[in-house]
């Protein structure tokens, strides 16, 4: 077990050096001076001679490929073009937000999603399972930010229950904190929950079928301990994959989302930083959320062992 | 008497087959419909009752929706329906460009791992570094350094779409490689190339053609995503994310102007996801049963 775990551990290394690589070769793949390019139409000579040299384009490229993947590893990021301030303090000022909406996304998602997907398996085909199909249809065909409007529509501007925008930190009050979660959660998790629900269907009906499962009713177990002690329990691996590999969607949700509710998360960061072409940032955001991604899909696997016996390493 | 029986009874079957269809499968049929009456739309927009999607009119501004303008005018006083329609052309053009150039990129690249081990460990360790990077990130990143236009949305999606169609490819090639008739086929002496193309190539078409229409339904969602945060179509071309990203700051006191778009978006992204469904369920019958 503690074998496999650095081995995986390992196996992440070149996966993050290829996003490394990629991450800091996009500044080259376009013709030109990138940057004449970051600097935009209007620059004037002077400004593109000041990027280039704070991006240090006068060194051989592997000599500046090496220098910034040293600060990578000791978690300097670079400098922001546009406030000179480090990177790594401005993606630090905006963490909070961020993991506040995708915890929040994360959690209410899957406490919803999957108990959809267990009850559409228990009563296939009746209009309880076709129900929860068509959310999961509609849920991977309604774009983030046009049920975040719709939602903003419904709840804050016609009843007025919610408010519209912006983000109350928790030290603040918890009620404020949540009140302003709640809509951006649902229009981040509605795509991710239509996926968990769609995969937590299809693996309890694989279960489902199963003559272990014929045997413990016929034993006379109640329904709710054979859906959850058997079949769920069984039905876990494919789940908890879906749930990893979904992290992507709400990771590419929460920059629109943010900008929707005027959240000033990392997302807001970006779209900023995409408009005033402040690339460093970019880069930055790129390598932490893949990062992220990655060490949340190695978590995946690594829960493997305790979801299910059977899996040796 | 057996020509008479078959002239009877080929008009009946085809006018039955037709309702059975709808009747075993209502939402393909819809998902069809939604998606012609879509493309028929982006194509004959000039003849829909639309003026110039584009034409500025300043003492017209914001008008809400009316008999003159049916889906009311933006904040430059241009007509939203004649812009809503001709954004179909954007979306399809994005929708379809990035399905195809994704699954012929991406099948070339599938089948040359699945025959070669060391351009396998090359291009899948690359792939894999790539498909580490959220779609809509690696869209982001690319869009934030080249110019903003179709073309480059398209090469831009097409990128972050392709790692996940060389993988499927390869997988399909890995396991065709042990069925039993390719080994005849190697073993009667055919021909790589021949083998590729008849025995190889055919088994792929099915698993690529349904994942190839749920990267054109993603491909819209990611194009509005990325113009709407002003990193994809340039400003000037009325595409459906563009016509959301200006009608944003009237949201609270003039929602259609999101409203209208969004539900375009939101219904040919539907109808592409529900063909999907339906080409899968045709394709591979056993998914069926389960999904």
């Amino acid at each position: 077990m503690f074998a496999y775990v650095i081995r995986r551990l390992l196996a992440t290394i070149p996966v993050m050096g290829v996003v490394a690589i990629f991450v800091f070769s996009l500044l080259y793949i376009t013709p030109g001076d990138p940057a004449a390019v970051i600097a935009g139409d209007i620059a004037t000579a002077e400004d593109i001679a000041r990027i280039h040299h704070q991006l240090g384009l006068d060194e051989p490229f592997l000599w500046r490929f090496g220098g910034w993947l040293w600060g990578v590893l000791r978690g300097d990021l670079g400098i922001s073009i546009f406030t000179n301030l480090p990177v790594a303090q401005l993606i630090g000022q905006r963490l909070e937000p961020t993991l506040a909406l995708t915890t929040t996304a994360l959690v209410v998602t899957v406490i919803f999603a999957i108990p959809l997907g267990v009850i559409a398996a228990w009563k296939v085909g009746t209009w309880i399972d076709r129900g929860v199909m068509i959310f999961a249809v509609l849920g991977f065909s309604l774009p983030a930010f046009v049920l975040a409007y719709l939602l903003i529509l419904a709840f804050s501007i016609e009843l007025d229950w919610l408010p519209v925008q912006g983000y109350v930190s928790i030290r603040e009050g918890f009620a404020p904190f949540i009140e302003h979660l709640i809509l951006p959660s649902i229009a981040l998790g509605l795509i991710y929950g239509a996926l968990i629900a769609r995969i937590t269907r299809a693996s309890m009906l694989e279960v489902l079928s199963q003559d272990y499962i014929r045997t413990a009713q016929a034993k006379g177990l109640a329904n709710e301990t054979v859906l959850v002690r058997h079949a769920l329990k069984n039905a876990a691996v494919p789940i908890v994959t879906v749930i990893g590999i979904g992290i992507a969607l709400l990771i590419s949700g929460v920059i629109v989302t943010e900008t929707v509710f005027a959240i000033p998360g990392i997302g807001r960061l970006t779209v900023d930083a995409i408009l005033r072409r402040d690339y460093p940032i970019i880069q930055g955001v790129i390598l932490l959320f893949s990062a992220a991604y990655v060490l949340v899909n190695l978590a995946v696997d690594i829960s493997y062992t305790l979801l299910d016996p059977r899996v040796r390493y | 008497m057996a020509v008479a029986a078959a002239d009877i009874a080929a008009p009946i079957a085809r006018r039955s087959w037709l309702r059975e269809a709808f009747r075993r499968h209502p939402t393909v049929i819809a998902g069809i419909v939604i998606l012609v009456a879509m493309v028929l739309m982006a194509i004959l927009a000039p003849y829909l009752g639309t003026v110039d999607p584009v034409a500025v009119s300043p003492v017209r501004r914001l008008r809400l929706p009316s008999s003159t303008y049916w889906f009311g005018t933006d904040a430059y006083g241009r007509d939203l329906y004649s812009r809503t329609l001709y954004g179909a052309r954007i979306s399809l053009e994005v929708g379809l460009g990035v399905a195809v150039l994704s699954t012929v990129i991406g099948l070339a690249l599938g089948l040359v791992t699945g025959f070669n081990r060391i351009a396998d460990a090359v291009i899948m360790r690359i792939m894999d570094g790539l498909m580490s990077i959220p779609p809509v990130l690696l869209a982001i990143a690319l869009m934030a350094l080249t110019k903003a236009s179709v073309e480059n949305v398209i090469i831009a999606i097409t990128i972050s779409e392709v790692p996940r169609v060389a993988r499927l490819v390869r997988g399909v090639v890995l396991s065709l490689r042990e069925q039993p008739f390719v080994e005849a086929a190697v073993a009667a002496g055919t021909g790589f190339f021949r083998t590729l193309s008849r025995h190889i190539l055919p088994n792929t078409v099915a698993p690529v053609l349904v994942q190839a229409t749920y990267i054109c339904a993603s491909a819209m969602i990611t194009e509005a995503v990325l113009s709407f945060i002003g990193a994809g179509t340039p400003p000037q071309i009325p595409s459906w994310g563009n016509i959301m990203a200006e009608g944003r700051s009237f949201f609270q006191i003039k929602p259609y102007l999101i409203i209208f778009p969004g539900i375009f978006l939101s219904l040919t992204v539907l109808a592409v996801n529900l063909v999907g469904d339906g080409l899968r369920d045709a394709l591979d019958p056993r998914l069926a049963r389960r999904m």
